[in-house]
C-alpha cells in the first residue's frame, strides 16, 4: 500500500504553477471547480517512492484577505481542507513582491516548503540567492527550482515527504517591537486562562489584531471573549498612534514588508547593477505609445488569417473523408429508413461540426500564446483608456477576446473583473464577439458569396462588426442601465516568457476535446432530432400522387424536377418546416425564408447546429448530387441580401443554451437571463432589418 | 506630489495613500505601500494608464488611481 501525500501549491499569479504541475512527468492531471464557485481546480496524482502524492494547485494570489474569489477559495482552502504540507512556489527574479504573500502564509503555522521557482532566468539577471541561509532565517525550507527546465523537482518531492513524516516546526516569522508586544501580551493572556484553542495562541493573536472577520466570529462565542476585548482594543489603540494610521491592514502590510526586507537583504545578492531586462526592451515595442496599437491589430489580423487560410487544408481532408464514411454508410445499410438516419441525421450532422476543428483549434492556440507569454496583460494596459471610455475596464479585454474561441470560458474569464457593474456590461456584451462556434457558419456564407482570397478579410471584418456592435451596446448600458463606482485598475504587468509546449498543448487540446465531445453528443443529439423533424410526418398520399405523375413521363428531366417538388413540399409539411412556417412572418422582413429560420431556431441549442442544419435541409433536395457541397446551394438557394442579413443576426443572437447557462450563473440570476435574451434578440433583429434592405438597395 | 507628476524615468518613494479599502488592499497586496520605492516607466496611448514599476515588477494603474499616491523625490 502507498502511503498518501496532499499536497497544497500557492503562489502569486505568473510565478509557474501550472508549469510545475506539467513538469511532474507521468502525472494524471484533473480539472474542475471548487466546490460552490467556479474557479478552476486544478489537480495532479502522481506516485513517487513509497507515495501516492495528491497536489492541489489553488488559484493564483496576492494575498491572504476576502476581496477576491480566489482569496477566498484559497484561506478557506489553506484553513478547512486536509493537506499535509504547503508548497509556496515564488518567481525567484521578485522575491521581494511574492514573499509577501509568503509572509502571510508564515501566520497560518502549516508545514511549509518555499520553492524558489525561475531559478534560471535569476541566474541570467545575475541575483544570487543564499537559499540555506533563507532556510534557516524563516525555519522553512528553501529549494531553487526550475519547472520551466525541469531542474530540482525532485530534490523537492524528496523535501516535501522529509517535512511531511516529520512533525511541526513553526516558521520564524518576526514582526516590530512594537507588534511583537502586543501579541504577547495576548498569547500570555490566553495562556494565563489556559484557553484551549486548535490553532496556535500566535496565530491567533495575530489574525485578531488584523481584525479577521472568520476569527472573530468564532471567538465572540467563547466566555474569553470579554475580557479579551479591552486588551485587543488597548493593543490597537497603540498601534494606531505609533503607525499614524487607523488601518490594520495597512500597519501589517508594513509590518511584513519590513519584515521580508529585513530577510532578503540578509539573503540575496543583485551582482549586476539594475539593468535594462528583455521584458524591458520588447515592451519598448511591443507597448510603444505610437506604435502598440497598430503591431497588437496586426497580431490580431494575423490570427484571423492562419484561422481562415492554414485551417482550409486540413478542413477540406476532414470533408471528403466524412463524404466517404456516409457514402459508404449508405452502401451497407441501404438508403432506407436506417441508412438515412445515421448517415444523412447523424454523420453527416457530425461531420459538419467535425470539420471545423481545424479553424477552432488555430483560434484556441492562438489565444492561448496570447495568455501565457504575458501579451495579453500588455493589451490591456494598451487598451484600457479606450476602454475606459465605454464604459468597460481594460482587464474586460481578457473575456471579451476568449469570447471569439468560446463563451463559455469567457463569461468565466469576466470574473477577473471584481467590480459588479464592470463584470455585468462585460458579460452582456461578450456575445457579440464571435464565438468559434459561430466561425463554421461565417466561414460557409463567406465561401459561397467571395472568392476564396478575399474571404479572409470579409471574415475579418463580420468579427470587427460584432466587437464595434459590442462596444457601443457597453457605452449604452454604462449609461442608461449600470451606472456606478469604476473598478480600480491596478494589474501586474508580467515579464514576457516563453510557454512550455506542453502547456500550451494542453490547454489547447482540453478545449479541442470538449469542442468534439460536444460534437459528439450535444450536435449529434440535436442532428438526429432535424432529421426527424425534418423527415417526419411522412404523406403517403402526396408520394402516391407524385409516383402516378412520374409513372406518366418519359422525360429524365422533367422526373428529376418532379422529384425536387415532392421533397420540398414534404419538407414543408413536416414538423421542421411547420415551425419554421409558423415562425416565418417574424423574419420574413429580414429575408429569410423558413429554411434559415429553422437554422436559426436549432442554433439557441448550439451554434455548431446552424450548419448541420441547413446541412440537413439543402442536402435533401439533391441526394443523387453529394459531390456538390453545401457552399453551391447556399450560393443557389440564398439571396445575397439575405445572406448578409443572416450572418449579422448570426453575429448578434443569443449564444447558445451551454453558454446560457454559464452567463446565468455568472450575472447573478434567471432575470438576467430574460434581459439578455431580449437585448440580444431586439438588437439582431433590428440590425439585420438595417442589413438586409441597404444590401438590396447597393445589390 | 503625486504619482502622475512624475517624468517618465523619475523614481521616488510613497508617502501616503489616499484611497478607499478596495483600492488599498490592491495596491498593498501589490507591494505599493508607505515607503516603498517607485518608478514611473511610460504611458499607455491616451495617457490614461500609467506603467509603474514598484518591487522589481511592473504594474499597469488608471491615472485616476495614481493620482491617489503621495510621493516625494529622494
Amino acid at each position: 500500500m502507498k502511503k498518501n501525500l496532499t499536497i497544497a501549491l500557492v503562489g502569486q499569479p505568473n510565478v509557474g504553477k501550472s508549469m510545475l504541475i506539467n513538469a511532474i512527468s507521468d502525472a494524471k492531471l484533473k480539472v474542475g471547480n471548487f466546490s460552490g464557485v467556479t474557479v478552476e481546480k486544478k489537480e495532479v496524482e502522481f506516485d513517487f517512492k513509497e507515495y501516492r502524492i495528491k497536489m492541489i494547485d489553488l488559484p493564483g494570489i496576492y494575498s491572504l484577505k476576502d476581496y477576491t474569489i480566489e482569496e477566498k477559495v484559497t484561506k478557506k482552502f489553506l484553513l478547512e481542507e486536509d493537506y499535509d504540507l504547503i508548497i509556496n512556489v515564488v518567481d525567484a527574479t521578485a522575491l521581494e513582491k511574492n514573499f509577501l504573500l509568503t509572509a502571510e502564509l508564515m501566520e497560518l503555522e502549516k508545514k511549509m516548503i518555499i520553492a524558489l521557482n525561475m531559478m534560471d532566468e535569476a541566474h541570467k539577471e545575475g541575483i544570487i540567492i543564499d537559499n540555506d541561509l533563507m532556510s534557516e532565517i524563516l525555519n522553512i525550507p528553501c529549494l531553487k527550482i526550475s519547472a520551466a527546465k525541469r531542474r530540482g523537482i525532485g530534490k523537492l518531492l524528496n523535501k516535501a515527504i522529509e517535512i511531511a513524516e516529520k512533525p511541526l516546526s513553526k516558521p520564524k516569522l518576526v514582526f516590530s517591537d512594537t507588534v511583537e508586544e502586543e501579541i504577547d501580551n495576548i498569547v500570555n493572556f490566553l495562556k494565563e486562562k489556559g484557553y484551549k484553542s486548535q490553532i496556535s495562541y500566535r496565530e491567533l493573536a495575530i489574525k485578531l489584531l488584523e481584525e479577521d472577520k472568520d476569527f472573530y466570529n468564532i471567538m465572540r462565542e467563547e466566555p474569553v471573549w470579554i475580557e479579551l476585548l479591552p486588551i485587543i482594543r488597548e493593543a490597537l489603540e497603540h498601534l494606531y498612534i505609533h503607525y499614524e494610521t487607523k488601518n490594520v491592514e495597512e500597519i501589517f502590510a508594513q509590518e511584513r514588508a519590513s519584515f521580508v526586507r529585513g530577510v532578503l537583504t540578509e539573503t540575496v545578492k543583485y551582482q549586476k547593477s539594475f539593468q535594462e531586462t528583455l521584458t524591458d526592451r520588447i515592451d519598448a515595442i511591443l507597448i510603444h505609445p505610437v506604435f502598440g496599437i497598430p503591431i497588437f491589430l496586426f497580431f490580431m489580423w494575423l490570427l484571423f488569417q492562419a484561422t481562415f487560410e492554414l485551417g482550409n487544408y486540413p478542413m477540406e481532408l476532414i470533408d471528403l473523408f466524412f463524404a466517404s464514411i456516409i457514402d459508404h454508410t449508405k452502401e451497407i445499410l441501404g438508403d432506407g429508413l436506417i441508412g438515412s438516419i445515421i448517415a444523412d441525421g447523424a454523420i453527416a450532422g457530425v461531420g459538419a461540426v467535425v470539420s471545423f476543428l481545424p479553424n477552432i483549434v488555430i483560434l484556441f492556440l492562438g489565444i492561448a500564446l496570447l495568455e501565457t507569454t504575458g501579451y495579453m496583460a500588455r493589451v490591456a494596459f494598451l487598451l484600457d483608456g479606450f476602454f475606459h471610455k465605454f464604459g468597460l475596464h481594460g482587464k474586460s479585454f481578457i473575456p471579451l477576446v476568449t469570447g471569439f474561441g468560446c463563451s463559455v470560458p469567457a463569461y468565466m474569464a469576466a470574473r477577473t473583473l471584481k467590480n459588479h457593474t464592470d463584470r455585468l456590461i462585460t458579460l452582456f456584451i461578450i456575445g457579440f464577439m464571435s464565438c468559434g462556434a459561430r466561425l463554421p457558419i461565417y466561414v460557409l456564407f463567406t465561401g459561397a458569396f467571395f472568392p476564396q482570397e478575399k474571404a479572409g478579410n470579409v471574415l475579418f471584418l463580420i468579427y470587427i462588426a460584432g466587437a464595434v456592435f459590442g462596444l457601443i451596446a457597453a457605452k449604452v448600458l454604462k449609461t442608461f442601465v449600470f451606472k456606478g463606482k469604476d473598478e480600480p485598475f491596478v494589474m501586474e504587468m508580467p515579464k514576457y516568457r516563453l510557454p512550455s509546449l506542453k502547456l500550451l498543448w494542453h490547454t489547447v487540446s482540453t478545449q479541442a476535446w470538449m469542442y468534439l465531445k460536444k460534437a459528439g453528443t450535444f450536435i449529434l443529439a440535436a442532428s438526429v432530432l432535424v432529421w426527424f423533424a425534418s423527415n417526419y410526418p411522412k404523406n403517403p398520399e402526396l408520394e402516391k400522387e407524385y409516383a402516378k405523375k412520374m409513372e406518366l413521363t418519359e422525360n429524365k428531366a422533367e422526373k428529376t424536377a418532379l422529384e425536387n417538388e415532392l421533397k420540398a413540399k414534404l419538407l414543408k409539411e413536416s414538423y421542421l418546416g411547420r415551425i419554421g412556417k409558423a415562425t416565418e412572418p417574424f423574419f420574413a422582413p429580414l429575408g429569410f425564408d423558413w429554411k434559415l429560420a429553422v437554422a436559426l431556431e436549432a442554433g439557441l441549442a448550439a451554434k455548431e447546429v446552424v450548419v448541420s442544419t441547413l446541412g440537413v435541409l439543402y442536402a435533401l433536395g439533391e441526394t443523387n448530387e453529394t459531390s456538390q457541397g453545401l457552399k453551391e446551394q447556399i450560393k443557389k438557394n440564398i439571396p445575397p441580401a439575405a445572406a448578409a442579413a443572416f450572418i449579422v443576426f448570426v453575429m448578434l443572437y443569443l449564444p447558445c443554451f451551454a453558454a446560457s447557462a454559464v452567463f446565468t450563473k455568472e450575472a447573478g440570476g434567471v432575470k438576467y437571463l430574460i434581459y439578455l435574451f431580449l437585448m440580444t434578440t431586439a438588437s439582431a433583429w433590428t440590425m439585420s432589418f438595417i442589413t438586409y434592405h441597404a444590401a438590396k438597395l447597393l445589390i | 506630489m503625486d504619482l502622475t507628476e512624475l517624468k517618465p524615468g523619475e523614481k521616488a518613494v510613497i508617502k501616503n495613500i489616499k484611497a478607499d479599502e478596495e483600492l488599498k488592499h490592491r495596491l498593498l497586496s501589490m507591494g505599493i505601500q508607505k515607503n516603498s520605492e517607485v518608478a514611473l516607466k511610460g504611458y499607455a496611448p491616451g495617457k490614461k494608464v500609467l506603467k509603474i514599476e514598484a518591487n522589481h515588477s511592473c504594474i499597469a494603474i488608471r491615472d485616476e488611481e495614481a493620482r491617489k499616491i503621495e510621493v516625494f523625490k529622494k
